[in-house]
């Protein structure tokens, strides 16, 4: 076997190589339950770990017989990815640090790089085995995560929901697989299936096959109907990991669904799975809109928020081209940085007063005004009001939607439009909970630590000037057309 | 030329915008106005050595055989929406790209530094200087743009700086209406300009001014024969993107914000409302001036527009109290001016005539002197109200004992404005004249009454300031010259005004890059001088000690005056066509349709949204058995749909 092969998976060793430190760290630091180094050393090795991947080239190789892949593309959706999972534990490190947290700091950072390894191979796998392996161990650590708060009754029942919908969606997504293995002739590489699935192959097990291949993965995105277990879970898990939830591993699932059905089953675009997303994208959007608007617990509320964004995530999926990798590859940039910019304030007060109502938020300007901007800028971008961030990325995607000039994609942007006026409603709830409503504060003024500041800093940052500076755009594309289509079959 | 320097340019202001306006309110006002003041030091250093260079260095992407060329120092893309709607971003070098970038920076320096006197005991003074750092980012943004739509974002920008400065002293009801009515009529105009933008851009397929400019007759060909209305496509495009030049530069009938807009400070005044944003509108025709040029149509049009627009706002300035609507409307009928001189130069109508383009270089250089002496002017306008705190002249009388460089530098603003030589005024002035008569002597003597008219109103000011009769109120209060950081501009500005004529600007500034031997029009300049003198001496006679003479006049002609002071009645035009026919009678039966139709509708549809919200809540049952009986028949069902759909 050629081991220089391994130099292909910069990536993922960087990723495991931090992993292996931290554990060894933990492991064998004297770790007196309080204040320690595990935390700061943790992020900073992140962050370096971040650096080295966005600077050392890809090589642009298939290896390991063509099981894996590393070009541009997925170089730049590890980064997105990076970037959330840094500004998630910039915004953890007070909950980490707190009493609750004692001894189990190292295992939070642990369980976390794990999951980032699977969505690693998921998005690099070329071959269904390491693509199932990579899911699951982005997956079950989770539901560890979840259940973080020992004391917590909800913190336990988020954890058992998600555990059982995971191992059905899993059982459900493997279903599908055996089904495509059957048409693809004994072989589980994309290529091979690709080969092998056109249009003169279809048949009512092939759209079952492809349906339940969408829910399983649909369920890491929470599309509808997948998504039930969403409320529940990111209402009971502990904040940072709802956070993380909802941003870096609802990215790396649509990256996945973005490159296995356009690569894979892409010769079946407009004879089956077209319609199929069509469906699904229109009830994941309206449906989460329907329900985000009754929300009054932040937490549940960003949970509906989020399934109605990754409606207009896959509106990416859609456009199933170069531009529509691009403007999805940006979008999912953009809402890591509004998502994230929200969920570091409520984590932030959720952490000092433990209020988590929106009631709860009237009057905040009054007394953390920093706070009750950064936000306003979050729900501004991420319903779409220009000049933020969000809505140049929502223009964009809708844009890559609409350029086969299909009648029934304009209509699919129109019920898309609509629903964002829908999502103004609800983002606006909280706004003017905030600045308008008369009532006296309930949340008392606070200092936020320094890495909560940082954190904010970086999302509004973002939210302010991604749309403006094209430069993060043209990266996406860059990166998508150096390598994305060559390396496709 | 590298790109550090241009880029430097643009966003050393910005950063100062950003600087002043977050950090400023954690600065002493002292720090506030010297970062202020050296930030724009630095950009005016920096605007110098780059114009230097363009004109200077010989370097061939800027000259080649003698003639200057358009340079694009970078153009990114911004924003592609499509193939080819792309926005660019940039920096152009020509001629008046790199002239605008001296006047701004000058006139924004010297406004910096005396506000720094003026504004001293004025609350938000941090934020003041933000605002001030911010139009400059944007005036600088918009000379230097590479396409018209870099332009546009940047035109809207200088309207925003110009709202937030006029309406600084937020605390006067004045003040907010006027920036509100500034803002109002401008975007009025811009909506034009924008129709314009994309009428011209879906022929064409460009933004890019070089593209578009370079050559004229291509983008003629473009539009094809199409009409509209009587008149061709790119007429109309053309004039519609003029009529955003008219918001900005105060043309009739749109002219109505300028003279409320002096309710701003009075440095703001200078810098953005005489010197450089209501030049913006000659600029823009000056950029686009090859393709106004094969459109005689819009030329006539910005000629009459212009012509009509000087004569009406040099009769509304001879009969104004307060000194500061004296210098608005000379600001109009000065910009007026350049744009008729604009108008009537012709290239393609009149090859190989001598005096092809002469217009333009003379607006241009009218333009380059105008900005330093009405910044002068305003500036002295400062300096006096500083003195006396109020605006009329009632109020002033006799002041040149007691503020003598104020009334030095004020007199050679006023014999610069007049056109006396050897004063800036004059040689510009003299150019704009011969060009005038070279297309038909109509226009020439009609600009040259009004040039007369302007030394007369000019004079007119300047006595009943300085001379007529003091004030009793002296004795109380003695008004006295203003602090260093006042006088100084004041005195720079000064000798500017006195050498700026002897610029040999034809080698510099022409609109085809050409070098073009500025020489005296003998007869046009005698003319114009001989007018000019014999306005001063009729001022000198009506005005230098008091006398029953000016109100003799008034009482001849009651009802002219009337009509003038009253600004010919142009606001009470428009507040009865906005008051009573759009608000009383259209907007009526609008909000009837709002409230009854349109809000009806979106009331039923927003109950609607909620009665399905509310009854589907039982999907959310928190029960896991539930969810996953959905998960599994949510996928067959998705199956079995698509299957249905495909038979």
């Amino acid at each position: 076997m050629d081991y220089s092969q391994f130099g292909a998976m910069l990536p993922e060793l960087i990723i495991l190589g931090i992993f292996l430190l931290v554990f060894l760290a933990d492991t064998f630091s004297a770790d007196n339950g309080r204040k320690s180094f595990l935390t700061p050393f943790t992020t900073l090795l992140f962050l370096l770990g971040t650096v080295a991947i966005w600077i050392v080239p890809s090589c642009g190789d298939a290896v390991f017989g063509g099981m894996y892949v590393d070009n541009a593309a997925s170089k730049a959706m590890k980064c997105i990815l990076n970037v959330g999972v840094f500004i998630c534990m910039l915004q953890a490190n007070k909950w980490v640090e707190s009493e609750v947290m004692a001894f189990r700091k190292g295992e939070f950072y642990e369980l976390i790089l794990v999951t980032l390894f699977g969505m690693y191979l998921m998005i690099s796998a070329r071959h269904f085995l390491l693509f199932i392996i990579g899911l699951e161990s982005a997956s079950l650590p989770i539901a560890a995560l979840v259940a973080y708060n020992k004391h917590k009754y909800e913190s336990h029942e988020a954890a058992i929901k998600y555990i059982l919908t995971a191992v059905f969606s899993s059982g459900i997504l493997l279903t599908g697989l055996s089904f495509v293995y059957a048409f693809s002739g004994g072989s589980l590489y994309f290529s091979d299936i690709a080969a092998q699935i056109t249009e003169g192959s279809m048949s009512g097990l092939l759209l079952c096959a492809l349906a339940f291949v969408l829910a399983g993965i649909g369920f890491k995105l929470s599309l509808v109907p997948f998504h039930l277990w969403t409320g529940d879970v990111y209402q009971g898990a502990p904040t940072a990991i709802t956070a993380y939830l909802s941003v870096v591993s609802k990215g790396a699932a649509a990256f996945a669904f973005f490159i296995i059905f356009v690569q894979v089953f892409g010769q079946v675009y407009s004879a089956a799975w077209e319609w199929m997303l069509y469906a699904v994208i229109i009830a994941t959007i309206t449906i989460g809109n329907l329900f985000a608007m009754r929300q009054k617990n932040m937490k549940r509320f960003m949970a509906f928020s989020s399934v109605s964004q990754a409606g207009y995530i896959m509106l990416g999926a859609m456009a199933a081209d170069q531009l529509g990798l691009a403007s999805m590859m940006f979008y999912i940039f953009v809402y890591v940085v509004s998502n994230l910019g929200a969920f570091a304030v409520i984590s932030s007060i959720e952490d000092r007063t433990g209020l988590v109502s929106m009631d709860d938020y009237r009057g905040l300007h009054k007394t953390n005004p920093y706070l009750a901007v950064a936000m306003t800028l979050a729900m501004f971008s991420l319903a779409g009001i220009p000049p933020f961030a969000g809505f140049f990325s929502k223009i964009l995607i809708f844009t890559s939607v609409t350029g086969s000039n299909s009648m029934a994609l304009y209509m699919l942007v129109l019920i898309a439009l609509i629903n964002t006026i829908i999502s103004l409603y609800y983002y606006l709830l909280v706004v003017k909970a905030m600045w308008i409503s008369p009532e006296e504060p309930k949340i008392a003024a606070f200092k936020s630590g320094k890495c909560e500041k940082v954190a904010l800093t970086l999302c509004v940052l973002g939210i302010v000037f991604m749309g403006l500076v094209s430069y993060v755009y043209q990266y996406c594309v860059d990166s998508v057309g150096q390598s994305f289509f060559l390396a496709l079959n | 030329m590298g790109i550090t320097l241009p880029i430097l340019i643009l966003t050393l202001p910005l950063f100062m915008f950003l600087l002043l306006g977050i950090g400023g309110v954690k600065m002493s006002r002292k720090v506030a106005g010297v970062l202020g003041i050296l930030g724009m030091g630095t950009t005016m250093t920096l605007a110098y050595i780059v114009a230097f260079k363009y004109f200077f260095s010989g370097d061939p992407a800027f000259i080649i055989d003698g003639v200057r060329q358009q340079f694009q120092v970078f153009d990114v893309t911004w924003l592609a929406f499509t193939e080819k709607l792309v926005v660019n971003l940039g920096f152009l070098l020509d001629p008046i790209s790199a002239m605008m970038l001296v006047v701004i920076t000058t006139i924004s320096f010297m406004v910096h530094l005396y506000s720094w006197g003026y504004m001293e005991h004025e609350g938000g003074f941090q934020r003041y200087y933000a605002f001030l750092s911010l139009f400059s980012f944007s005036m600088l943004g918009l000379v230097v743009a590479t396409n018209i739509f870099q332009m546009y974002i940047f035109w809207e920008l200088v309207g925003v700086s110009s709202f937030l400065l006029i309406g600084f002293f937020y605390r006067l009801p004045s003040a907010v209406s006027a920036s509100k009515k500034a803002f109002i009529v401008t975007r009025f105009a811009d909506l034009g300009f924008l129709l314009g933008i994309l009428t011209l851009s879906y022929f064409t397929d460009t933004f890019n001014f070089v593209s578009m400019t370079s050559n004229p007759m291509n983008v003629l060909a473009e539009t094809g024969g199409a009409t509209f209305l009587g008149a061709s496509v790119l007429t109309w495009a053309m004039v519609l993107i003029f009529t955003g030049g008219m918001g900005k530069s105060a043309m009739l009938p749109l002219h109505i914000w300028l003279p409320d807009a002096m309710e701003g400070p009075t440095p703001v005044s200078a810098l953005i409302h005489a010197a450089t944003m209501v030049v913006a509108g000659v600029y823009l025709v000056a950029r686009m001036f090859p393709v106004y040029c094969v459109v005689e149509a819009s030329m006539t049009f910005i000629t009459v527009v212009g012509a009509i627009t000087a004569f009406y706002a040099a009769v509304v300035a001879c009969t104004q109290v307060d000194i500061k609507r004296v210098l608005a409307f000379s600001t109009i009928s000065q910009i007026a001016f350049m744009m008729v001189s604009l108008g009537v130069a012709r290239d393609y109508l009149m090859p190989g005539v001598h005096y092809s383009g002469l217009g333009y270089m003379a607006g241009m250089f009218h333009l380059f002197t105008h900005a330093m002496f009405k910044a002068l002017l305003f500036l002295g306008a400062g300096a006096l109200i500083h003195a006396v705190h109020s605006n009329d002249y009632t109020k002033m009388g006799g002041l040149r004992k007691y503020m003598p460089i104020t009334h030095w530098t004020f007199l050679i603003g006023c014999l610069a404005i007049a056109g006396i030589p050897p004063f800036s005024g004059f040689f510009s002035k003299d150019e704009m004249l011969a060009a005038m008569f070279a297309n038909s002597w109509v226009w020439g003597a009609w600009m040259t009454m009004v040039a007369g008219l302007t030394a007369f109103y000019m004079f007119r000011l300047y006595y009943l300031i300085f001379w007529w009769e003091e004030n009793p109120e002296y004795e109380h209060h003695k008004p006295h010259d203003a602090p260093w950081q006042m006088s100084l501009p004041l005195i720079i500005l000064a000798a500017v005004s006195c050498v700026a004529g002897f610029i040999p600007f034809g080698e510099l500034v022409t609109w085809n890059g050409e070098p073009y031997h500025i020489h005296l029009e003998a007869p046009v300049a005698a003319t114009s001088i001989i007018v000019a003198v014999a306005a001063i001496a009729l001022a000198t006679v009506m005005y230098r000690k008091k006398n029953p003479l000016p109100t003799k006049f008034k009482n001849a002609l009651p009802g002219l005056w009337k009509a003038a002071h009253h600004r010919f009645y142009w606001d009470e035009i428009y507040l009865f066509i906005t008051r009573n026919i759009i608000f009383g009678i259209i907007c009526q039966a609008i909000a009837w349709f709002d409230r009854h139709v349109i809000d009806a509708t979106m009331d039923a549809f927003a109950k609607v949204t909620q009665k399905v919200s509310f009854s589907i809540r039982g999907f959310q049952s928190g029960n896991v058995q539930t969810y996953v009986l959905w998960y599994f028949f949510g996928a067959l069902a998705l199956a079995a749909i698509t299957w249905i759909c495909l038979l």
